[in-house]
Order: structure tokens, then sequence, then C-alpha cells
């Protein structure tokens, strides 16, 4: 039961600081995308806000042997840089200047109940199938070859 | 410039920092949203109930925001709703193709001094920054 309310705690912790920090107005967004016109830098201070809780907090807590509510920690291992990554960075980056949201924004916003974005998280979820059946059609043919 | 908020963006920041770091604390993993949400979808999923426990939190605030201080979702600007859908999609496809998206490769990643995510962040700013300016410089497509 801890599990589950520690994730939705802090899924509600990650959404107040979404909606206090102006992420869940697009235009603010776009305001800050748009380098070459009225920019408006605030969302860079959102990333410093965060990074520089999180830079000094995860190094404490990986100090630890263990998290509270599981038998180990599941941090990302990769190292190397392919296409996919930039590939995908790059199409996020086109659909995030284009919509004005991420897809925390997004969803928190769809909570609101703003049509605009429960259209965009509708989208995003058909783009993420699309993206798991894609690499299942591939690595599938991969086999057969 | 104008709407210049450093302060409420870097109280928010903050907060989010924090959210990262309690899941950190409990669940031992990224506090990616778009790996969490998508997850949930992937035929292999692990830990799909707290998942979307996490999901249910973020969608759950949204909804008690929007009663307790809607002017936090307040608008001047926003894209039409088929071009919403469109962003959608590239979103929801490029961040699981690249593995992560503002939050998993912008915040933790970063944090964590993860090449991968520096250059992620790198490349996601870049293609923000450039189809801002095509869509509102160029077009003229942006009010």
């Amino acid at each position: 039961m801890m599990r589950y309310l520690s994730a939705a705690a802090a899924g509600v912790l990650f959404a107040l600081g979404l909606a206090v920090s102006g992420m869940t107005k697009p235009a603010k967004v776009v305001g800050f995308l748009d380098l070459f016109g009225a920019w408006d830098a605030s969302l860079a201070f959102v990333m410093a806000g965060a990074i520089g809780v999180h830079f000094v907090a995860q190094r404490l807590i990986k100090r630890r042997a263990a998290p509270l509510f599981d038998g180990r920690f599941h941090l990302p291992t990769r190292r190397d840089i392919d296409a996919r990554l930039v590939v995908g960075a790059v199409l996020f980056g086109v659909g995030w200047g284009l919509g004005g949201f991420c897809p925390g924004p997004g969803l928190v916003s769809a909570g609101s109940g703003s049509s605009g974005a429960l259209v965009f998280v509708l989208g995003m979820t058909v783009g993420m199938l699309a993206e798991h059946w894609g690499v299942r059609l591939t690595s599938s043919r991969g086999r057969v070859s | 410039m104008h709407d210049f908020t450093p302060w409420s963006a870097l109280a928010g920041g903050a907060l989010i920092g924090l959210a990262a770091s309690l899941f950190l604390l409990t669940h031992g993993k990224v506090a990616g949203i778009s790996g969490l949400y998508g997850g949930i979808f992937r035929r292999e999923a692990s830990d799909r109930g707290m998942r979307a426990a996490f999901v249910v939190g973020l969608l759950a605030a949204g909804v008690a925001l929007r009663v307790a201080a809607p002017g936090l979702f307040s608008t001047s600007w926003s894209a039409s709703l088929p071009l919403t859908a469109v962003a959608g999609l590239l979103v929801g496809f490029g961040t699981q193709l690249g593995n992560g998206c503002t939050s998993g490769h912008g915040v933790c990643g970063l944090s964590r001094l993860s090449v991968r995510s520096l250059v992620a962040t790198g490349s996601f700013m870049v293609a923000g920054f450039a189809t801002v300016y095509v869509a509102r410089h160029l077009l003229g497509g942006g009010r």
C-alpha cells in the first residue's frame, strides 16, 4: 500500500511544482522557447530550482543500500549516444514547441479538464503506442531474417 | 521580456526537484514522466500499479488545482486542437524513442550528470527553439 501511496504523493508534489512554476501554461512555455521574440527566461529558473534540489538530494539518497519500498535502485546505466536518442529528442522538441506541453504538464492540465490538454494527452498516448508497436515490428522482423 | 516570474519558477522548480527525490527515495527510479506513463502501455510493463498511482497523483492534483487555483491553467495562447493533436503525437513518439522528456532527461538526468541526458536535453531544447522560431517568426502562425 505504501508503494502506491508514495508514488501518488510524488505525482501530486510533481504536479504542484509544475503548476506553481508556470509549466501548465502553454503560453509561458512557448514564451520561453521564443528565444528570438519576447523571450521569457522563467523556465530556466524552473530547471535551476529542480536540478539544484535534486542534484544534492539524489547523491544523499543513493548512499542508502536500497530505496524504501523496493529491493534495489533501478537507475539508467546506458552511456551510448545513438541516433534513437537524438532523433527522439528532436521529435519531442518539435512537438513541445508546437503545443507548449511536455508530458507532465500535459497530464496535469488534462486533470484540470483543459480540452487542449485532453487532446494533447490522447495524441501523446497514440504516439507512444505507435513507437512501442514500431519497435515490436522491427524486432520481430529482425528475428525472422 | 514580459511575464518574467523568476521566484515562482524557482520555487516550483524546487518542488519538482523534491518530488523527483521523493520518488527516488521510495522507489529507486528516475521520475521521468514520459517513461512512467508510457510504461503503463508496454506489454512487458513492470510495476504497472505503481506507475498508474504516480499518474493518478498528477491527474488528481490537476483536478484539485482547477478548483483551488484555476489561474494556474489560464492561458493567453494555445495551439489549435488539430495542431495540439499533432504535437501530442510527436511528443509521445519522440519521448519513447529517445527514452525521456523534460523530467527524465532534463531534471533527473542532468542532476545525475548523465551525458546521454545532456545530449537529449540539448537536442529537444534546440528543436523547441527552432520550432517556435519557424512557427512564430517565419510562418507567423503563433499569435
